[in-house]
C-alpha cells in the first residue's frame, strides 16, 4: 500500500458552479505533497472532500485505504488536520488544549500525559503551558496547532494554508517540523499559495479554476515550463484566461517571491 | 441576515399585534344543574346567549366539573342548587354557586363582572315576572354610570398595540445590530485594522452606526405603512414630528448598543447584556401592563427606560394627535439621553482601544 | 494498518472522550466570567424586578373630576374614590373643554363627569347620571378603569339602598379558586420563569455552537473521529446543568419571595422543567444548524423568539381571547405548554394524569427539533 491517497475524476459542484473539476492524482506514503493554487482555485474544497467533511459530487477517492463515500469515519481516525485558522481554543490553556484534542482522538490518559509533556518540551512551551492560548503569539499557536494535529500519530496530516500570517523565521521552523514528521513516515498533504514553500515539497500539483493543470516535482515543473522558480511556473499557468478569478486578488505570488519576507495579509 | 432584519419584525408586527388584548371573551363555561326547573334552564339560557361565554358544558356532578377545571377545560362553573326555583318563589331569594379559576386574577375579575351583570339582568326579569304590586316598596336609587371611551370608542386594542409593537421592533433591531457590531470586529480582529487607518474615531463610529440608523428609520416607515394599510391605525398628529422624534430616539438606542459593545469582549457577552436590558425595557415600558400600577420604586426605574418615552410619544402623536408642545417633555428627556449615551459610548470607545 | 493499533477502538474510550469534551465546555463557561455572571445574575434580577413590577392590576391611576353639581353626594362619592387605592385624584377641572386637554397632555387616564344637580336628582327622581370618560387609547386599561369605577359607584348605591330589601333575586356566591386574592404575581411568575429559561437555553446553545463554527474549531471537531451528534450532545450537557441551576433558583425565589405555592409535587415540577430546558436547548441546536455566524444565531433566537414567547404563550395576554388563527399558532409555542404545566402543578396541585397531554406535546417538539437539526446538519456537510 504505497499510495495513501488515490483520487480519480473527483468533482464537486455547487449548483452550476464547478468548484473542483475532475481532478486525478495520488500521493505516496511519506511524501510531502504540495497542493497549490490561487485563492478560490478549489484547493480547500478538494481537501474537504478528502478529509470527509464534504461529499463529492462524482469521482473516486480513497484516503489511507478508505473510500471517502462509504468510510469517512474510518478516514477521520487515520488523519490529522490543521486548518488555516490554527483553530485552538483561545480560552483554554496550552495543556488543556492538548488534553482535549488527545481526548477526542481517544488517547489514554497516560498517553496524553506523555505526549503533552514531550510536546511542550519539544516546542519550548514549558513557561506558558498553563497560559491561555489566546495570549500566545501567532507563530506559537501555529506550531502548537500542528503538533496537536499529529497527537494521535495519524498516517496522513492535512495542512490547509498553515503558514498564513506568520513571520519567515517561524515559517522556516514550521517547515522543519513538517520535514521531521515526514521523515517519521507521516504523509503530509499541504495547501499553500506561497510559491517559495512549493519548492520545499516533494511533489506539487497546481490547481487553476478547479482543474489540476500541472503535477510533478518542483524541479521537473520548472524544466517543463522553462521557468526559474515555482513562482514563474505559477504565473505562466495563472496567466491563461481565468474568468473566475478577480484580478489582483487571486495571486499574490509576485510580491511574496520578490521579497520573501513579507507575509500575505490575504487569507483565502 | 436581511430577512431577519426586515421580514421577521414586520411579520411579527402584523401577526402579534392581534394577540395583545386583555379582553376576556370565549370564556370556557360549565354548569351543574341540580334543580332542572324552567327557572334554572332560563338562567343557563341567559349565559348561553351571552357572547362572552363560549363552551357550555353540562356536568352531572361537582366532581366531574372540578376535574374538568383541573384539566383546564373550563374556567367558570355555575352550580345551581336543588330547590333553586322553589326558594326563589317562597323565600324570595335564592343562592347560586359560582366558581372561577382565578390564576389569571385580572381575567377572573372581569369574568366575575360579566357573571354579575347577567345575573342582575336576570333578577330584573324575574322581578317583573313575579313581583306583585304589594311588593313594591320604596323605590331604590340608581346611579346611572355611562362609560365613554374617548379616542377609541370601540375599544379596538390593535390601534393601541400596533404603534407599541412597532416601537419594540425598531428598538430591538437597532440595539442588537449596533450592540454586536463593534464587538464582532473586535472578536474577528478587524478593529485593529481600522485603528491603524487615518480615519478619526468619531468618523468611524458615525460610519458604523449610520447604516443602523437608516435601517431603523426604514423599519419605522414600512411599519407605519403596514399599520395604516392593515390595521387602519389613524395618524392624527404630524408625521414629521414622529420622524423627528424617532431620529433622536434611534440615536439613544445606538448609543446604548455601542456602549455595550465597548464594554464586552465577545458577541456572546454583548448579546446577553443587550437581551437583559431589552427584556426589562419591554416589560417595563407600559406597553403591555400599565406603569401606574407598578410600585413607586419600579416607576422610578421606568424613568430611565427610553422605550417608555417612545411608546408614549408614538401613541400620543398617532392616536391623540398631540403636537410638539405636548411631547416636549419626552423629547427633551430623549435628547438628553441621546447626548449622554453617545457621549459615554464615544468616551468608552476611546478608552478601550 | 496492522502495525498501527487503533487508539480509539475501545468502547470505554467513548465515555472518556465524551467526558473530556464536557470538561472543555465547562472551561469555556467558567473562563468567561462576565457571561457567567450575566447568566446567573440576570434571571434573578429579572424575576425580582418583574415579580414586583409587572401587574395588570390597577393602582393609583390618576383621574380628574368635573363636578357640575358640587353637593354633598358628589363630595361623598369623590371621597370614596380618593380613599380607594386604585385611584388618585390628580385635578379638578371646571370646563368640558378641559377634558380634551388633560387627555392630550397625558396627565390623567379618566375623567368623572357629574351632571348638574346630581344629588338633587338622586333624591327627587331616584336616579342621577354620571359619565365615566376614559382615555381609551389604551383600551385594556380604559376598560379596567371603567369596571373599577363602576364597582365603587355600585357599592355607594348599595349603601344608599341598604334599608330597602329587594325581593326576588338570585345572590351569587362566588368562589375564586387557585388564587383567591387575585394576585397577578401568580400569573406572571410562571411566565417570567418560562421566558428566562427558554431564551437563556436557546440563546446559549445556539451561540456556543455557532461560535465554534465561526472560530473554525468546529471543522477540526468534524474531522476528528467524534460523531457530529456527540459533538452536539457534549456541547449541550453543560448548559442543561446551568439551566437546571437557574430553574432551581427561580423556583426558590418564587416560593420564598413571592409566596407562590407549590401545591403539586416538587419532583414533577423539576422533571417538567428539565424537559422544557431540553426542548429549549434542542431549539437552540436547530437555530445553530441554520445559522453560520453568532450574529445570525443571536438575531434569530432573540428577534424570532422574544416577542412570540411574550405574546403568544399566555404569559400576559389570555390566549382564549385571541383571534382563532392566533390561537392555532400559539400551539407551536413550546412556552405556552410549559406555562400551562407550571400553573397546573404550582397552583392547581395536579399530578401527571392532568398534564400528560402537555408533557407529550413538549416531548414531541423536542424530538422534532432534534430530528430536524440532525437532518439540517447532514445537509450542511454535503
Amino acid at each position: 500500500m504505497n499510495k495513501v491517497i488515490q483520487v480519480e475524476g473527483l468533482t464537486k459542484m455547487f449548483g452550476d458552479f464547478t468548484a473542483v473539476d475532475a481532478i486525478t492524482f495520488d500521493v505516496k506514503k511519506g511524501e510531502i505533497f504540495g497542493f497549490l493554487g490561487a485563492n478560490g482555485a478549489g484547493k480547500t474544497t478538494a481537501m474537504k472532500m478528502l478529509i470527509g467533511i464534504s461529499n463529492p459530487t462524482s469521482g473516486k477517492a480513497t484516503v489511507a485505504g478508505f473510500d471517502v463515500y462509504t468510510h469517512a469515519e474510518d478516514i477521520k481516525k487515520n488523519i490529522g488536520y490543521m486548518s488555516q485558522k490554527f483553530a485552538l481554543y483561545d480560552d483554554l490553556t496550552v495543556k488543556e488544549n492538548i488534553t482535549f484534542f488527545g481526548g477526542i482522538y481517544g488517547l489514554s490518559r497516560k498517553r496524553i500525559k506523555e505526549k503533552s509533556e514531550a510536546l511542550i518540551k519539544e516546542l519550548g512551551l514549558e513557561k506558558v503551558a498553563s497560559q491561555l492560548v489566546g495570549s500566545l503569539p501567532l507563530g506559537w499557536k501555529q506550531k502548537l496547532s500542528f503538533s496537536v494535529a499529529l497527537i494521535h500519530d495519524p498516517k496522513i496530516v492535512f495542512l490547509d494554508e498553515p503558514t498564513g500570517g506568520v513571520d519567515p523565521i517561524t515559517r522556516r521552523q514550521f517547515w522543519e517540523m513538517i520535514y521531521k514528521a515526514a521523515n517519521q513516515g507521516t504523509t503530509v498533504f499541504v495547501t499553500t499559495h506561497y510559491m517559495d514553500e512549493a519548492e520545499y515539497c516533494d511533489r506539487v500539483s497546481i490547481m487553476v479554476n478547479g482543474k489540476i493543470e500541472a503535477l510533478d516535482t518542483p524541479k521537473k515543473l520548472k524544466e517543463q515550463f522553462q521557468a526559474e522558480s515555482m513562482n514563474d511556473v505559477f504565473l505562466k499557468l495563472a496567466r491563461s484566461p481565468s474568468p473566475a478569478l478577480p484580478k489582483g486578488k487571486g495571486v499574490n505570488v509576485g510580491e511574496n517571491y520578490n521579497n520573501g519576507t513579507k507575509s500575505s495579509p490575504l487569507g483565502s | 441576515m436581511l430577512p431577519i432584519i426586515f421580514v421577521l419584525p414586520l411579520l411579527q408586527l402584523v401577526i402579534l399585534s392581534n394577540a395583545a388584548t386583555f379582553e376576556v371573551k370565549n370564556i370556557k363555561f360549565g354548569y351543574i344543574d341540580n334543580d332542572h326547573s324552567s327557572t334554572s334552564r332560563a338562567l343557563i339560557e341567559k349565559f348561553n346567549a351571552s357572547t362572552y361565554f363560549d363552551v357550555l358544558t353540562d356536568f352531572p356532578s361537582e366532581a366531574k366539573a372540578s376535574s374538568a377545571m383541573l384539566k383546564g377545560e373550563i374556567d367558570v362553573v355555575l352550580e345551581i342548587p336543588r330547590h333553586f326555583a322553589r326558594d326563589l318563589q317562597k323565600e324570595k331569594h335564592s343562592s347560586l354557586g359560582v366558581t372561577i379559576n382565578a390564576i389569571d386574577g385580572a381575567a377572573a375579575g372581569v369574568e366575575n363582572v360579566y357573571i354579575t351583570q347577567i345575573i342582575q339582568s336576570y333578577n330584573k326579569n324575574i322581578r317583573t315576572d313575579l313581583a306583585q304590586i304589594s311588593d313594591a316598596q320604596i323605590q331604590p336609587v340608581i346611579i346611572d354610570a355611562i362609560p365613554l371611551f374617548w379616542y377609541n370608542e370601540t375599544l379596538n386594542y390593535k390601534t393601541f398595540m400596533v404603534p407599541g409593537i412597532l416601537v419594540l421592533l425598531v428598538t430591538m433591531i437597532t440595539l442588537f445590530l449596533s450592540g454586536m457590531n463593534i464587538v464582532r470586529e473586535k472578536e474577528i480582529g478587524t478593529l485593529e485594522q481600522i485603528n491603524v487607518t487615518p480615519i478619526k474615531k468619531s468618523q468611524f463610529i458615525i460610519g458604523k452606526l449610520f447604516p443602523f440608523w437608516v435601517i431603523g428609520m426604514g423599519l419605522l416607515t414600512v411599519g407605519l405603512i403596514l399599520a395604516r394599510l392593515i390595521f387602519n391605525v389613524p395618524m392624527l398628529g404630524s408625521l414629521a414630528l414622529m420622524y423627528v422624534y424617532t431620529s433622536i430616539y434611534i440615536l439613544v438606542v445606538l448609543g446604548i448598543g455601542l456602549f455595550i459593545s465597548n464594554f464586552t469582549d465577545t458577541q456572546q457577552q454583548a448579546m446577553f447584556i443587550a437581551w437583559f436590558f431589552v427584556v426589562i425595557f419591554i416589560l417595563m415600558s407600559g406597553l403591555f401592563t400599565p406603569i401606574e400600577s407598578m410600585p413607586k420604586w419600579a416607576q422610578i426605574i421606568t424613568e430611565f427606560n427610553p422605550i417608555k418615552y417612545y411608546v408614549e410619544v408614538m401613541r400620543m402623536v398617532m392616536l391623540k394627535g398631540s403636537g410638539f408642545k405636548d411631547i416636549l417633555p419626552q423629547l427633551i428627556k430623549t435628547l438628553v439621553y441621546a447626548i449622554v449615551m453617545n457621549g459615554l459610548a464615544v468616551w468608552s470607545y476611546k478608552k478601550t482601544i | 494498518m496492522a502495525q498501527n493499533p487503533p487508539l480509539w477502538g475501545v468502547r470505554g474510550a467513548f465515555m472518556k472522550r465524551f467526558i473530556g469534551f464536557i470538561k472543555k465546555e465547562f472551561y469555556h463557561i467558567f473562563r468567561d466570567r462576565r457571561s457567567l455572571f450575566i447568566l446567573f445574575g440576570m434571571p434573578i434580577a429579572q424575576i425580582l424586578l418583574f415579580g414586583f413590577a409587572i401587574t395588570n392590576e390597577i393602582n393609583n391611576v390618576d383621574i380628574a373630576i368635573l363636578d357640575h353639581s358640587k353637593d354633598n353626594t358628589t363630595e361623598e362619592i369623590i371621597n370614596k374614590i380618593a380613599a380607594s387605592k386604585y385611584f388618585s385624584i390628580k385635578q379638578m377641572i371646571t370646563r368640558e373643554a378641559d377634558i380634551a386637554s388633560v387627555f392630550q397632555k397625558g396627565q390623567v387616564k379618566a375623567v368623572l363627569n357629574f351632571e348638574k344637580d346630581f344629588g338633587r336628582n338622586l333624591i327627587k327622581d331616584h336616579k342621577a347620571t354620571i359619565q365615566i370618560i376614559t382615555d381609551a387609547t389604551d383600551p385594556n386599561t380604559a376598560n379596567t378603569i371603567t369596571n373599577y369605577l363602576n364597582a365603587i359607584l355600585q357599592q355607594y348605591q348599595k349603601e344608599l339602598n341598604k334599608d330597602i330589601t329587594i325581593a326576588y333575586q338570585i345572590i351569587p356566591q362566588t368562589r375564586m379558586v387557585y388564587n383567591p386574592e387575585l394576585k397577578s404575581v401568580y400569573m406572571f411568575v410562571p411566565g417570567v420563569m418560562t421566558i428566562i429559561l427558554m431564551l437563556v437555553s436557546a440563546m446559549m446553545t445556539s451561540i456556543s455552537i455557532t461560535r465554534e463554527k465561526e472560530l473554525g474549531t468546529m471543522e477540526i471537531l468534524l474531522v476528528s473521529p467524534l460523531k457530529p451528534f456527540q459533538v452536539i450532545i457534549g456541547k449541550v450537557i453543560p448548559y442543561i446543568f446551568l439551566s437546571i441551576i437557574n430553574a432551581v433558583v427561580i423556583v426558590m425565589l418564587s416560593i420564598f419571595i413571592f409566596n407562590m405555592p407549590v401545591q403539586g409535587s416538587l419532583i414533577l415540577l423539576g422533571l417538567e422543567s428539565v424537559l422544557f430546558i431540553i426542548t429549549s436547548l434542542a431549539l437552540g441546536i436547530l437555530i445553530s444548524t441554520i445559522s453560520a455566524t453568532q450574529q445570525t444565531a443571536m438575531m434569530i433566537s432573540l428577534m424570532g423568539l422574544m416577542l412570540p414567547v411574550i405574546l403568544l404563550s399566555g404569559f400576559i395576554f389570555p390566549i382564549s381571547s385571541m383571534p382563532m388563527p392566533l390561537q392555532i399558532i400559539s400551539n407551536i409555542i413550546p412556552a405556552k405548554w410549559f406555562i400551562i404545566i407550571l400553573k397546573a402543578i404550582m397552583l392547581k396541585g395536579v399530578g401527571m394524569q392532568f398534564i400528560w397531554k402537555e408533557t407529550l406535546i413538549l416531548l414531541g417538539m423536542t424530538v422534532f427539533f432534534i430530528a430536524l437539526s440532525v437532518k439540517k446538519y447532514r445537509i450542511r456537510l454535503e
